[in-house]
């Protein structure tokens, strides 16, 4: 009980915790992204109905208006769909599906940006020059361009019911490979840059291979680093999956995310029934909006020549 | 000059020529043209006569490049889904893509500059804190959202203007312009501002920060205690000398614009070359997915070229520092 009692005050009184307690926007925008990750992660608990079941369904239910509208009522608090589905049920359902995808492309492109930047700073000359060259044209290009890319051709290369299958896994690639460069600069940067200090060489002469090196020594240097940009990644790969989605090349219908929600409620803008895009944006805003500031305030907080 | 020119353009061939490769790649392995062609039934004669015709018979080299002959001369084949020369369908839908594409680098440069002006100016002024906040808004909305809620509020809520498509347009020769009817011009607005927003986001950040900077350095201050008028000093002095980065990100952020056409051509059923593309995308239409991937690479290497070589011509310590 000590124990855990001394690494809580020791947290509590660390530097970065101190940060977080006085700057508002913080506590505010990491309350909003808790709220939004709990309601997502938990959607099969919280949510009122389960937007899946076709059981429940009930078109007589359908274009609910929300509760504070006339002929709205509180078992449906924002609306219901063109089928009767819940709204509030399927934005959770949907943010799931969101959070889902986004949190595996920026963890893939993670993974993919801290292995290839590592081997290009510590192995330098032409796989450096060669993955660092990749890595330019690709940040030529806009991150969705290639995001499109890569998913036109799986969809091409790929027939037609095995691609519905693994669409989710086929958008996660599209989005993480579209992402990696950032993170292997930041890497290959630190490694260049530690691999010729002296504690380097004094591992490498008592014989500590590369990669223990690499993972040992020179990836804990920036972790800092890499935890600001995955958390500003996690924010653009959410857009990037809800406009492939939006655009109809994302999630299929029946995996639906927010992305695939605003879609659907598009189509009933000119008749009025606009909660069923409103509402779905909304959450998307909140969720994307509290990420990025809790990214850019990470920077900050981070960064000692702001301290 | 002549080296540093020479050196940029042999640094954007290798580029050009990986991105042709990718097209090639694509158009010659994924999918069966020859089963797209011929459709169901035919003869082995009829199949091996089509083989010839496309050259799939010559060796991998050779094809890649016949591609890159063939898309030089600007031909990509036929459309697998809409059955036309590719070629033709995206000069009909360029001139709409392109006039979306300036009229929103208008709209974020007219209103971008002076609030980035005004608020690097007055930091502490309750009206520039209200920019900034709508430029952090700006920033994290996704372009396909912010079309749909122009299109909620204008078309739907107050029915000012229209949600989709070109409204009227004129021919001249083979360019259709939405410029010279009064739809047309309506038709534009929401479009504009829909992707313009990003960038005038971006721009009004940079403005600022570089405004910020300039003001406390030491030239301005010492414009101030010669005692020029304030006027001379924001816009003669400061304003001046933050107009090169402006260019630049203003010229490399066109490309974007173009690229990012694809989701607001999207929102609002723009009959441009993005529509063209994710419908191409959505049906696995090879030839033109190949042609636009080309088309806006090309479009990419040719303006970081132009902005390096404005760069050159603008800032002159890369011409006497040898040019690196």
């Amino acid at each position: 009980m000590g124990a855990i009692a001394r690494a809580w005050s020791r947290s509590w009184d660390s530097d970065i915790a101190y940060a977080f307690r006085h700057s508002p926007t913080a506590v505010i925008s990491a309350m909003v992204a808790l709220v939004c990750i709990v309601g997502a992660v938990a959607a099969p608990v919280l949510a009122p109905y389960n937007p899946f079941d076709l059981a429940s369904l009930d078109l007589m239910d359908a274009f609910n208006p929300p509760a504070f509208m006339e002929e709205g009522s509180m078992a449906h608090p924002i609306g219901t769909d063109d089928q009767g589905r819940d709204v509030l049920s399927a934005i959770m359902y949907g943010a799931r599906m969101s959070l889902f995808v986004g949190v595996s492309a920026t963890a893939f492109a993670l993974l993919l940006g801290v292995l290839l930047g590592l081997l290009a700073g510590y192995a330098g000359g032409t796989v450096d020059a060669v993955l660092m060259r990749i890595a330019d044209v690709q940040l030529t290009f806009p991150n969705i361009l290639i995001a499109l890319l890569v998913d036109g051709v799986a969809r091409a290369a790929l027939p037609r019911d095995l691609h519905d299958q693994i669409a989710v896994y086929v958008v996660i690639f599209a989005i993480g490979i579209s992402d990696w460069p950032r993170f292997a600069r930041t890497v290959r940067g630190s490694a260049m840059v530690e691999r010729n200090k002296e504690y380097v060489l004094a591992a490498r002469v008592i014989g500590i291979g590369p990669a223990r090196i690499m993972l040992t020594h020179v990836l804990p240097n920036v972790l800092g680093p890499l935890l600001v940009l995955a958390t500003l990644n996690l924010g653009l790969a959410i857009i990037s999956e809800a406009t492939l989605s939006f655009l109809g090349v994302g999630l299929p219908q029946t995996q639906p995310s927010l992305g695939t929600l605003i879609r659907i409620g598009n189509d009933f803008l000119f008749s009025g029934e606009w909660w069923i895009t409103v509402f779905p944006g909304v959450a998307l805003i909140a969720m994307v909006l509290s990420v990025n500031l809790l990214g850019d305030w990470l920077r900050d907080a981070l960064n000692p020549r702001l301290r | 000059m002549p080296a540093f020119v020479l050196s940029r353009i042999l640094q954007a061939l290798p580029v050009m020529l990986a991105v042709a490769f990718i097209a090639f790649t694509l158009f010659t392995f994924v999918g069966d043209p020859i089963a797209t062609m011929l459709g169901q039934e035919f003869s082995v004669a009829q199949r091996d006569a089509l083989v010839a015709a496309l050259g799939l018979d010559q060796p991998v080299p050779v094809q890649f490049l016949r591609f890159i002959g063939n898309a030089l001369r600007g031909e990509f084949g036929l459309s697998y889904r809409l059955s036309r020369p590719v070629s033709a369908l995206i000069a009909e839908r360029a001139p709409a893509t392109l006039e979306l594409a300036f009229c929103a680098s208008v709209v974020a440069l007219v209103v971008g500059l002076p609030a980035g002006v005004y608020t690097g100016l007055y930091p502490r002024s309750i009206v520039s804190r209200a920019f900034l906040t709508f430029s952090l808004v700006g920033v994290s909305l996704p372009t396909f959202l912010i079309g749909s809620l122009l299109i909620l509020v204008f078309s739907v809520w107050l029915g000012w203007l229209p949600s989709f498509g070109r409204g009227d347009t004129v021919q001249l020769g083979w360019w259709s312009t939405g410029f010279l009817t009064a739809s047309g011009l309506k038709a534009l607005i929401l479009p504009s501002i829909t992707l313009g927003l990003f960038q005038l986001t971006l721009i009004l950040r940079l403005v600022r920060s570089e405004m910020l900077e300039v003001m406390r350095s030491d030239y301005v201050k010492f414009a101030r205690a010669r005692g020029l008028r304030d006027s001379a000093i924001h816009f003669g002095h400061a304003l001046r000398n933050t107009l090169v980065p402006v260019i630049t990100i203003v010229g490399l952020q066109l490309g974007s614009i173009i690229a990012f056409s694809i989701v607001t051509e999207t929102v609002f059923q723009w009959p441009g070359m993005g529509l063209l593309f994710i419908q191409s995308v959505s049906s696995a239409d090879i030839p033109v997915m190949a042609a636009y991937l080309l088309l806006i690479s090309a479009v990419f290497v040719t303006i970081n070229l132009v902005v390096d070589l404005l760069y050159y011509a603008v800032d002159p310590r890369l011409r006497a520092g040898g040019g690196h």
